[in-house]
């Protein structure tokens, strides 16, 4: 594709903008904003891609990654701004993950050791993971909230914080998972997912492309339920002190 | 002036804030063993933080608590909060049936509630054994507060603190009530402290009288200081002009 056809492309943000004028939607502003930093974000990547592949040094493999996490964890903190020391346990989830994925594709020699698998691989992984902690992080704080009196009334009767906290805990865990597995329930059905439709657009052979998009969906299955779990053993005991007293979310 | 034998909860000079609220200020004072002590004071008295406090859901900012002699920090708090059982006004149910509510301080323990004795408790407070399977949305207020104080009464505590379970009750559920506490307090020699506020359900069923007003004990005695109160302020609330 020239970069003239890719202009082309703009039409279909042009369209956006003309019905938001004509409707008084006020997103005109936002929408050019998020098509300019797009074009640039991507761009970048794409420079940056082709010179780790071309550079084909691990280290830039692992900057490019921290640079994911980093990213992802500004991201998804904002969230979580009411759980102490929110940052850490959200850099330690993301690493966990990555770890744990790649150590699986790569010790199990699934996807070989080179940049051109490692970093699409692990920016759909963070990614994912990144999201998962936002639905959680979402859904947490405000179970913990709603259930102030149902925690309590669980301390008050003798039990432990964990005891205490189970039902908000699963709760959260539950929700933010479930979108993860709905869509794969439907996939292929409704949409081609963004990785393979890439691949097949690129030429690719698509039965080679459906398997490689079956690698990434059952990757995303154990990303989605380490991340919800981790994160969420990681944040609760914050909610208590050593007394066993529950503590108030910060504001 | 009690000694620790005969003391259940002991209060020195404990203050307590909420952020800058301070709720609690410099409280010194004693709940007899064995005893029925009423609570009472306007709204706002900090009568409810006083009771969290007992029960360690909270930690005082200045003084100590003693509990049966020993002070509060020592006891493991799941320990004390089941020797030291609180039932809320609240009422506070966990969603899903009554044997369940009644079920939890030993499933928290990882024991059980054989049914037959979870229909004794029900019997107890005044409700029919086959409330038992029935869903707690559908209990009215005064049915989920005799729930509310059967399960606390599974971990068979030493101190029950009860903060006002019969307002939401009618009369002749709230003189039920009244019975099985004075039959607890009697057969088992177990402290009550009762937040209430009505005096003559203080006058009648306690021993002794906690009168607090603005987070300060201002009066305490036996109960019968109600009808000669010393303190200005108290002579005020109990003819009805301080709420």
């Amino acid at each position: 594709m020239s970069y003239l056809t890719l202009s082309l492309a703009l039409i279909f943000v042009l369209i956006p903008i003309f019905l938001s004028k004509t409707l008084k939607l006020g997103l005109e502003k936002d929408t050019i904003i998020a098509t300019v930093r797009s074009i640039i974000q991507l761009l970048v990547v794409g420079y940056v891609l082709t010179f780790v592949f071309d550079a084909g040094n691990y280290i830039y493999i692992i900057l490019m990654i921290i640079l994911m996490i980093a990213a992802a964890t500004h991201n998804a903190q904002k969230k979580g701004a009411a759980i102490k020391g929110i940052i850490w346990k959200l850099v330690g989830t993301f690493i966990f993950v990555e770890v744990l994925t790649q150590g699986i594709l790569l010790g199990f020699q699934i996807t070989p050791p080179t940049a051109q698998f490692i970093i699409p691989i692990s920016g759909m992984v963070v990614g994912n993971s990144m999201v998962l902690s936002i639905l959680f992080l979402n859904r947490f704080t405000s179970e913990v909230e709603t259930r102030q009196d149902e925690t309590e009334l669980i301390l008050s009767l003798g039990g432990t914080p964990k005891q205490a906290i189970h039902m908000s805990l699963i709760t959260s865990i539950r929700a933010s998972m479930i979108p993860t597995i709905e869509s794969q329930k439907t996939i292929g059905l409704v949409q081609l997912p963004g990785m393979m439709s890439g691949q097949i657009i690129a030429g690719a052979d698509p039965v080679q492309a459906v398997q490689f998009q079956l690698l990434i969906l059952f990757l995303l299955l154990t990303t989605a339920s380490v991340t919800s779990i981790m994160l969420g053993f990681l944040s609760y005991p914050t909610l208590f002190n050593k007394q066993m007293q529950m503590l108030k979310l910060r504001t | 002036m009690n000694t620790p034998n005969d003391t259940a909860i002991e209060f020195k000079n404990v203050s307590y804030s909420d952020g800058e609220l301070q709720i609690i200020k410099d409280v010194t004072g004693t709940f007899p063993k064995g005893k029925i002590t009423t609570l009472v004071g306007p709204s706002g008295a900090g009568k409810t933080t006083l009771f969290r406090l007992c029960n360690r859901l909270i930690s005082p900012e200045a003084g100590e608590i003693l509990v049966n002699g020993e002070n509060i920090v020592s006891y493991e708090p799941t320990e004390l909060r089941r020797m030291a059982g609180l039932a809320l006004q609240s009422a506070t149910m966990l969603s899903g049936s009554v044997y369940k509510n009644l079920s939890m301080p030993l499933t928290l323990q990882s024991g059980d509630l054989p049914e037959a004795n979870a229909k004794d408790l029900l019997k107890d407070v005044g409700l029919e054994a086959d409330y038992l399977h029935r869903n707690v949305k559908d209990l009215s207020g005064g049915q989920r507060q005799k729930v509310s104080i059967a399960r606390t009464l599974v971990n068979k505590p030493n101190i029950l603190l009860l903060d006002e379970i019969t307002s939401s009750l009618d009369r002749v559920s709230q003189e039920e009530i009244e019975t099985l506490i004075k039959k607890i307090n009697d057969n088992y020699q177990v402290t009550i402290i009762w937040i209430t506020h009505n005096l003559q359900q203080a006058l009648s069923i306690g021993d002794y009288i906690w009168v607090m007003m603005d987070g300060k004990l201002m009066e305490s005695g036996e109960s019968s200081l109600l009808n000669n109160p010393q303190n200005n302020h108290v002579k005020l609330f109990v003819k009805g002009e301080i709420e």
